[in-house]
């Protein structure tokens, strides 16, 4: 046998090298698994753009929720005048009344946070906690709200939201109710999931 | 440096007075004494351990995405092969390593026979890894079922139906297995919970079953000697050498990689054995009125098939069909008698005398020509071929206690010879 | 003895047993995936002409266009027929089974996986080249690698009609096993054979009808090269990846293989204490 100091050496620097190699090995073991946790072809097939007639819808009425982009409960309102006009109005109770927090795309970033103003399209999940908010449109007092003036009421923890999806102060959810990318194809036809001009 | 060594140590010393952590390690690791002569057949028991673990890692994966239905399972396979990121990887994995398992497991059997590891006092280790075989067999068979390939269809179907020969309960022991009058998703569903949670936990149990009656008496090795016989002044075996770190990174490390080298090279080129891992009518779903012009079992079940398919005469009133269950079964039940039928006094095949290696050589050759056989068409002159393997297969064992203790043996050195 | 000891081995091994035994010999082609441009028109043609009966059920259009290396955009505009369907559908058809068993008297079955079911592209290709006519048949033909087959064909626009005829001149068999050929013109020597004779022989004549069709026969061979080559893929689109994966990961567990075995031997020694 050879001398031992240089042979714990040797045998040190083997240990310390196979180890990293050995540790790159099973962090390439791990990719498969953890990847395997993405969502799949499928899932992301079923977040495809879908495409609704908008056309027969009267003023405050809601469509939804209806299942669209990434199969998660869209809301659809077209409101009324009386309502747009609520929403300038009593703007001290919300939090973010200009849209700053990014909870919309660019052309939804103003005070209806629509494209065309009576149109409104939310994702139906609450910022909180991800449970799905209630549409209250009538402005009457409620068990949630002595001064209630229309919007969207989550039962879970009790956020609220006006008819823009902007958030009140003073409860459990952060920011706005997010605006999904949509656009009009044409007047009735209203495609949720997809920004204009792409594929 | 030197306070986290400390700190370390203290922690160890307050678990070990609550749970017994430090002793287990040395008793089974760091102290078990194992011998120095352990050549390339002792490696397959760690590999079946490795082969293991992918198993049951792969295996919890793919329950991920699979749907055990009748409706659902033959597209969700497919959508885990195209659809889940890296899901054909997983399933790959998992559909070699089943193979492997089976490579392995018969290699390291094969290793019992060779050098006489069942022999006193190993016979219960020999038995819990006759349970494990067993236990794999079923695992292997109730997980076959799942992709709901036609294969997998008429395989099950077939398999099943055997339980049709035992007289008198035959029929309804059938309906009752598969929970319907034919194969259906019910009894794919029953099976898949079989193969995900029953058998596993089963499997697992064996395990350290098999590890602890193996570390209470100690490792045999190729010469078959008892290295307790000669001890040092601090009472360890001579021939003896800490099984970590001296095997686990010495002998084990390298072997594992050469191992993971193989199986991925087998994975990744030739996933589906050439048609004998996965095979071609598989990649059609389950049809009840289409039989594949060939059933034939995945390879590792063949040899036992053939021996099934052997029994072509009805013998004392009882028909054919019946007694190819009877050989069937009877194959593998007399393995896990072998212990008590070796009446040779030398353990290894190095110093065993020419009966029980001739036996031996014969024994090999005709289980590989029943494998052989299991996977293709029988005709006359193969099922000839097979009986008389079959006749081998069971004079191996049945001779055993007469050709091991007329044979003239050699004696057995005083200590392990290492090369 | 050793003669029953022959014959036994001849039972055993197929090899020996089944080379003198039946079945149309499938003609071989070799896939290449790398050859996108093959792949791209195999997928056409199977748009084109096969996916209204037979689905790809399990396999999408986003995946294909990736893997092909399409455009999105140009797939949809090229490839998908119902204006309903999306890119990240899967490749279905509307054919209800029942109608089709009816019409055909079998179900034309998904082929997204035929060409794992066959072993390999090569039934596939033989099968498409093989059509021939055929009255007895309620569809006016039959095919060699699928006796009585009950799909019309397709491409007979392609590839013409194809006969079978009755009668063929073929070499002529010396007693010894080789061909016979004239001592002076050293051409081999031909007689006509007829009927089952021909199947003994081995010999499956398929003859295309002069002026029909609108391919040559290479043209054709290669439009049922690009299919076939496109359903070799879509049996397994992860393939591509499988083996390029496969590499690195080899390569690497012999890196590792080097260090595993280098720091083994320094324990090893200890063995020899
Ligand atoms: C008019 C409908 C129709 C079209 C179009 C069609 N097929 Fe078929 N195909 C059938 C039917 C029906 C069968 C079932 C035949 C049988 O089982 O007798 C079949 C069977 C097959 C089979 C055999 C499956 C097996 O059992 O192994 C293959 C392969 C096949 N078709 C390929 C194609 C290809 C490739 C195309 C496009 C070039 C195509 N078919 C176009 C109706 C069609
Ligand atoms: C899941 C499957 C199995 C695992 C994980 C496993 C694991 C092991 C391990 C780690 C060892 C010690 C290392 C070695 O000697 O190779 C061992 C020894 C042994 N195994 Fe297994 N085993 C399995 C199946 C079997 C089977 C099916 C049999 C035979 C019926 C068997 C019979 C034995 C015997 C006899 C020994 C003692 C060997 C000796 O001391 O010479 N094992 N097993």
């Amino acid at each position: 046998m050879s001398d031992d100091g240089t042979n714990k050496g040797r045998r040190n620097f083997l240990i310390g090298a196979t180890s990293v190699v050995g540790t790159a090995g099973v962090a390439g073991v791990a990719v498969p698994f953890l990847g395997s946790w993405n969502p799949s072809a499928k899932a992301l097939a079923a977040g495809a753009a879908i495409k609704v007639d908008v056309s027969k819808m009267k003023p405050g009425e809601i469509l939804g929720p209806i299942p669209a982009w990434r199969d998660k409960p869209v809301f659809v309102v077209r409101r009324t005048q009386e309502q747009l006009d609520m929403l300038s109005e009593d703007i001290g109770r919300l939090a973010d009344p200009d849209s700053l927090e990014e909870q919309q795309p660019e052309y939804a970033q103003n005070e209806t946070r629509s494209i065309k103003p009576e149109f409104l399209v939310l994702l139906g999940i609450c910022t909180h906690l991800s449970c799905s908010p209630k549409f209250h449109p009538e402005v009457v007092a409620t068990t949630f709200d002595s001064t209630w003036t229309g919007g969207f009421y989550c039962p879970c923890h009790g956020s609220k939201f006006d008819l823009a999806g902007r958030v009140f102060s003073g409860v459990p959810a952060p920011t706005n109710l997010e605006v999904p990318p949509h656009y009009f194809e044409s007047d009735a036809v209203l495609v949720i999931g997809e920004d204009e001009g792409v594929a | 440096m030197a306070s986290i060594e400390q700190s370390f140590k203290e922690i160890m010393e307050w678990v070990d007075d609550r749970l017994p952590v430090t002793e287990t390690y040395e008793k089974h690791m760091s102290k078990y004494w194992a011998p120095k002569n352990f050549n390339i057949w002792y490696i397959f028991g760690v590999l079946a351990f490795v082969v293991l673990v992918n198993q049951l890692l792969t295996g919890i994966w793919l329950t991920m995405s699979y749907v055990p239905t009748g409706e659902g399972a033959f597209a969700s396979v497919e959508y885990i092969m195209r659809d889940v990121e890296y899901g054909w990887m997983l399933r790959y994995m998992h559909s070699t390593g089943a193979s492997a398992f089976f490579v392995v497991v018969y290699l390291h059997m094969f290793r019992g026979l060779l050098y006489g590891s069942y022999q006193k006092p190993r016979e219960l280790i020999w038995v819990f890894g006759m349970l494990i075989y067993l236990a794999l067999m079923a695992e292997g068979f109730f997980g076959y079922l799942l992709p709901w390939g036609n294969m997998s269809y008429w395989g099950a179907q077939v398999i099943v139906s055997l339980a049709g020969a035992i007289p008198v309960v035959g029929d309804d022991l059938m309906v009752w297995v598969r929970g319907d009058f034919n194969m259906s998703g019910v009894t794919l569903n029953r099976f898949f919970a079989l193969h995900v949670v029953l058998v596993p936990i089963v499997l697992l149990v064996l395990v350290v079953l098999h590890i602890l009656a193996l570390h209470e008496v100690g490792s045999n090795n190729p010469d078959g000697v008892d290295i307790k016989k000669h001890l040092d002044e601090n009472g360890r075996p001579l021939d003896g050498i800490q099984f970590h770190p001296y095997y686990t990174i010495g002998h084990d490390l390298p072997a594992i990689v050469l191992f993971l080298f193989i199986f991925c090279a087998v994975m990744f080129f030739y996933p589906d054995g050439g048609g004998y891992f996965i095979e071609h009518p598989n990649y059609e779903p389950a049809d009840p009125l289409k039989t594949p012009e060939l059933i034939a079992p995945v390879w590792y079940y063949t040899p036992f098939y053939s021996m099934l398919r052997a029994a072509t005469f009805p013998l004392l009133g009882m028909t054919a069909k019946f007694w190819g269950l009877v050989v069937m079964a009877g194959a593998i039940a007399i393995l896990f008698v072998v212990p008590w039928l070796d009446r040779s006094p030398v353990k290894s095949m190095r110093y065993k005398g020419w009966g029980s290696k001739i036996s031996l050589t014969l024994f090999i050759i005709s289980f590989f020509i029943l494998g052989y056989l299991g996977t293709v068409h029988p005709t006359p002159g193969r099922t000839l071929l097979a009986q008389i393997c079959t006749a081998i297969y069971f004079g191996f064992f049945l001779l055993m206690p007469w050709y091991t203790s007329v044979e003239k043996t050699k004696p057995v050195p005083d200590r392990v010879t290492i090369k | 003895m050793n003669r029953r000891l022959f014959a036994l081995l001849l039972v055993i091994f197929p090899g020996i047993a089944f080379a003198a035994g039946g079945g149309y010999p499938l003609d071989h082609m070799t896939p290449n995936l790398d050859d996108k441009a093959s792949l791209q028109r195999g997928a056409q043609t199977y748009m084109n002409y096969c996916l209204g009966c037979h689905s790809l059920q399990y396999q999408r259009y986003k995946r294909t266009a990736d893997d092909l290396e399409i455009p999105e955009g140009l797939m949809l505009e090229h490839m998908v027929f119902d204006p309903n369907t999306k890119i990240g559908d899967l490749i279905e058809n509307n054919m209800s089974k029942e109608n089709a068993k009816f019409w055909f008297g079998a179900a034309p079955p998904d082929l997204t996986l035929h060409s794992n079911l066959k072993g390999g592209p090569d039934w596939l290709y033989t099968y498409l080249r093989t059509f021939y006519e055929d009255d007895s048949r309620p569809l006016g033909v039959n095919n060699l690698v699928f006796e009585n087959v009950g799909m019309p064909h397709v491409l007979a626009g392609l590839q013409g009609r194809q006969v079978r005829p009755e009668c063929m001149q073929v070499p002529r068999i010396a007693s010894n096993g080789g061909v016979v050929r004239d001592p002076i013109t050293i051409e081999i020597v031909t007689e006509e054979m007829c009927g089952t004779d021909l199947l003994d022989a081995g010999h499956y004549p398929l003859v295309k009808v002069e002026g029909t069709g609108s391919m040559s026969s290479d043209e054709y061979d290669t439009l049922v090269y690009d299919l076939a080559n496109f359903m070799y893929y879509v049996g397994e689109p992860a393939r591509m990846d499988r083996t390029r994966i496969g590499v690195y990961v080899l390569l690497f567990l012999a890196f590792f293989y080097v260090f595993a075995l280098l720091l083994g031997r320094e324990y090893e020694k200890e063995f020899h204490k």
